[in-house]
């Protein structure tokens, strides 16, 4: 698997491995660097385990003094480095090299500032997604985006990814919440952009920034929107005997001027699979399932809930069930968040991300599962259903070589299909190593190389997390073109 | 100057590739109502996309709409409403402050300014609802960003990045976009007389509930006497209003709610639906600010340090305010003097946080200052990279954001 993912190390720099980290350990405080084997290990890959990965040696900082003097220093020498979060990210974002240094900025996550008046909080990016929200529900506020990973997954992660979640429908994803940063440059210089204002001066580095899959430097804080939460929130469960079907009454709800704060869908395999994990009541004897959620008060929630449910009676809905408690509410809501973790207990998987026009579904679907029949495959499909952006989740034995290679190609034909019909290949998990050599199914060779210019700008030497987002090859030639 | 005016994308591409072999600078126009905002560009050819019109993709129920840059803003909110449909950031129209007529912006020229109205304090500003461009470089190259779907992390943000750039980089010659449902209701909850601290304070209360404020605004007295809405004016108050846009079934429910939250900050007026509709409208043209030449700033900052950046500007110079965005927004009509009180307003930006642009004053002034926020040095030397990435002879808008660029 990790042939041609990444190319062949410096042996310079790997051989110097020593003297690099006895440097390092003067930059940051003590127990600021590990340069061990079994230390190392940890953090040889991330959510996209089959790739994998030795560090050179890892750095976790505890200010952005620190990161400053250890890229400053990385800058001078030339060695690369892989900025990291929690290591979650689903394509190989934060995947190291054997000749890098990784910056982890898991140990800077406390909370800076809250202010609810101008209804912002100022954060150090190691904090967990979750611990945001954390910080500022005790007065009724909360952190919009809500990745299935929030309990673990970093700010830095998800403004590197610009992340999203199942409450994006209504909120928006990361780039729409966050309105300022920190960001150490690669060669230790410190910058702000932004702050607690709702616009940018000048052209919008923020909206550039976020979703660089940290190429374009570390950024350590972060002042991100706050909002003040419904009065409540319910989900219900609607089930369908197909999920062309499903699609169809999505379609109708939101034609209808309602746009629930999250539509989500599972199709059979994945309602099977986080039910048993998760016991949230999921009707199994239907092919698809619709989770809707509104928000409100108690009574503008049974409003809405009810023309949801006439709106979707023509599509003759099985199971339709509403949470009729907090507890209940909960349980549905798990057995959607806890679906990857809970389908990782009987297989190992591919999560593909593709976005696609939501008007295309049912063929897609169709598609999806000739594809991954083709390769003699088996897939579960859960997504955000009102975004149109696509999870099919790939069933494979990564033991079984042969298996593992199909699954991957399974994968390719179904991005490129996203592609084809007028969407995306990633819809918030981002490129990184897994997509990256997808790209020219999608950008022709002038737009990568307007979008590697932008890299150069931030990074002229390519030292940040330079192994990702674009084709290996054709890059030495964008390279010297630019330089020249 | 000569003028162009191309039918077609490539005739687009042509025409820039043509003047940077003629090292030609060229000024980039919509319909040109905000031509004279930032600094005068001295261009030898002025491209207009106002030829490249029509909604090419529109799927109510995606809820998404594609249009040539080209096409009316007006034609576009007339296609949205015919499905009950609109652009939630509801962008604002400055043709008649800036002494032009209403309603002739360009949808590409919404985007490339990124100026959005009241209710982006719900629902997001231009920029957040920009899913993909079709444009042309500088250097002649035909290039798309994003796409038509509305999640998209595949590569670097190429829309947010030419969005709000003032055709400095790019030429757009298509948009995507993001549109919503109307609300079915609309309210407004009004406050008189208050001062601009407690009135701020109020608005940023109602932003804290969770009754969803679409509209969260504060005129001096000075600038409520020139509304239309003649009831209003008659008061010669201060006028502070709240927006709530809604169900019809919750409508009462939110206002009354909203008006127990707010309960201590005074007196509560509501306009009805009509009259709320009419409001907003005029606000959405910046009514208060029409009808004279007077230098007017556009200042974002934090919503709370909205009174204190006025009050400051105001020990320098006359200064009369309408506060937006629970007061993160801030226009400011200044008296007339050399440089409009730029000095003195950067002064002040400095030591509270934000930025101020200068949206209205003669050429003479805008040629002598900066009328956008100069930037930071390594932030200046970031732009810079940006712009000779996507523009490497310098011919867009030159000179127009930042001297020298
Ligand atoms: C079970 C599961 C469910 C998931 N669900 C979702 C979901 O619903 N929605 C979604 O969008 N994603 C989801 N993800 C993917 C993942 O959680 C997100 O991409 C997340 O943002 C990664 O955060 P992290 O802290 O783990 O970052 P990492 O994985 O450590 O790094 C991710 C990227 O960020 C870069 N980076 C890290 N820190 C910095 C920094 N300080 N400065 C600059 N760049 C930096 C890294 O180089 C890398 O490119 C899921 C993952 C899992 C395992």
């Amino acid at each position: 698997m990790l042939v041609n993912v990444l190319p062949p190390p410096d042996r310079a720099v790997v051989s110097r491995r020593d003297a690099i980290a006895k440097d390092l350990a003067r930059l940051v405080a003590p127990g600021g660097v590990i340069a061990d084997e079994d230390g190392r290990r940890a953090f040889e890959t991330d959510g996209l385990s089959a790739y994998r990965c030795m560090p050179l040696a890892v750095v976790l900082p505890r200010s952005t003094e620190e990161v400053s003097r250890v890229l400053k220093y990385a800058h001078e020498n030339g060695i690369t480095v892989i900025p990291r979060g929690a290591g979650t990210s689903l394509c190989g974002g934060a995947l190291p090299a054997e000749d890098a240094i990784v910056i982890g900025v898991s140990r800077m996550n406390r909370v800076l500032d809250v202010d609810l008046e101008n209804r912002t909080a100022r954060v150090e990016t190691g904090i967990t997604n979750l611990g945001i929200s954390g910080a500022v529900q005790p007065h009724g506020f909360f952190y919009a985006p809500d990745p299935s990973s929030q309990l673990a997954c970093t700010l830095a992660g998800n403004i590197a990814m610009n992340s999203g979640g199942a409450h994006c429908l209504k909120y928006g994803v990361t780039t729409n919440n966050v309105l300022g940063i920190k960001m150490v440059l690669v060669d230790g210089r410190v910058v702000e952009i932004g702050g607690a204002h709702l616009d940018a001066s000048g052209y919008d580095l923020l909206g550039l920034i976020i979703g660089s899959e940290g190429q374009f430097g570390i950024v350590t804080e972060a002042t991100v929107r706050i909002l003040r939460a419904a009065e409540a929130a319910r989900p219900m469960l609607l089930g369908f005997d197909s999920s062309e079907i499903a699609g169809r009454c999505v379609s109708a709800i939101i034609a209808s001027g309602i746009i629930p704060v999250a539509i989500e869908f599972m199709d059979k395999p994945a309602i099977h699979v986080c039910e048993a994990f998760a016991k949230a009541g999921y009707p199994l004897d239907v092919e698809a399932l619709l989770i809707v959620e509104v928000e409100g008060s108690e009574e503008e929630i049974s409003t809405l809930l009810a023309r949801i449910v006439d709106i979707a009676k023509p599509f003759k809905p099985r199971g339709v069930r509403v949470s009729q408690s907090a507890e209940e509410s909960a349980a549905i809501w798990r057995g959607r968040k806890s679906a990857f973790g809970a389908l990782g207990r009987i297989s190992d998987y591919f999560c593909m991300d593709g976005t696609i026009p939501l008007g295309r579904l049912p063929e897609v679907l169709v598609r999806i599962g000739e594809i991954c029949t083709g390769h003699g495959l088996k897939v579960a499909n859960i997504f955000h259903a009102g975004d149109g952006n696509l999870h099919p989740l790939i069933l494979f034995n990564a033991n079984d070589a042969d298996q593992l290679r199909r699954a991957e190609q399974a994968g390719a034909d179904i991005l490129k299909l996203c592609v084809e019909v007028g969407g995306c290949l990633t819809g918030e998990h981002g490129v990184g190593v897994e997509k990256r050599d997808l790209m020219p199914s999608q950008f022709t060779s002038g737009e990568l190389a307007l979008q590697m210019r932008i890299k150069t700008v931030f990074d002229p030497q390519w030292l940040l997390n330079p192994h990702k987002v674009f084709p290996l090859e054709g890059r030495e030639i964008e390279h010297q073109a630019w330089e020249h | 100057m000569k003028s162009a005016r191309p039918g077609s994308e490539r005739e687009l591409q042509r025409l820039i590739i043509d003047a940077v072999r003629a090292e030609m600078p060229v000024e980039v126009l919509g319909a040109g109502t905000k031509r004279n905002i930032g600094r005068p560009v001295n261009a030898g050819l002025a491209i207009t996309t106002a030829s490249l019109r029509g909604v090419t993709l529109y799927e109510p129920t995606e809820l998404v709409m594609g249009a040539r840059a080209g096409t009316p803003l007006a034609d576009i909110e007339e296609r949205l409403a015919v499905k009950g449909q609109m652009l939630a950031f509801e962008p604002i129209d400055l043709g008649p402050v800036l002494g032009g007529a209403a309603g002739s912006g360009t949808i590409g020229a919404v985007f490339a300014t990124n100026l959005s109205g009241s209710r982006r304090v719900m629902s997001g500003g231009a920029r957040d609802h920009l899913l993909g461009i079709e444009a042309i470089t500088g250097a002649g190259q035909a290039f798309r960003g994003g796409g038509r779907v509305m999640k998209n992390v595949t590569g670097y943000d190429l829309c947010r990045a030419v969005c709000g750039s003032w055709g400095t980089l790019a030429v757009m010659t298509s948009v995507i976009f993001k549109v919503l449902p109307r609300p079915e209701r609309t309210g407004t909850l009004i406050f008189l007389g208050l001062d601009d601290t407690s009135a701020i304070e109020a608005l940023c209360a109602a932003l804290g509930t969770p009754f969803e404020v679409s509209g969260a605004i504060h005129l001096q007295a000075p600038l409520a006497a020139r509304l239309k809405h003649a009831g209003l004016a008659a008061t010669q108050k201060a006028v502070t209003a709240v927006r709530i846009e809604t169900f019809e079934s919750s409508l009462r429910y939110r206002l009354d709610r909203l008006k127990e939250a707010l309960r201590a900050f005074g007196e509560i007026h509501e306009l009805d639906d009509a009259s709320s509709l009419a409001f907003w409208k005029e606000l959405r043209q910046l009514s208060v600010l029409q009808g004279n030449a007077a230098p007017l700033w556009r200042i974002s900052t934090a919503p709370r340090s909205g009174p204190t950046v006025v009050a400051a500007i105001a020990r320098y110079m006359e200064c009369r305010a309408f506060y937006d965005w629970s007061g993160g927004l801030i226009w400011a009509e200044v008296l007339d003097t050399a440089d409009a009180g730029a000095g003195d307003v950067r002064r002040v930006i400095a030591s509270h946080g934000g930025h101020a642009t200068l949206v209205r004053a003669a050429p003479a002034v805008r040629a002598g200052i900066d009328v956008f926020q100069p930037l930071e040095p390594d932030l200046d030397a970031i732009t810079r990279g940006i712009k000779a990435v996507f523009d490497p002879a310098d011919i867009l808008n030159r000179g127009r954001l930042l001297a020298n660029l």
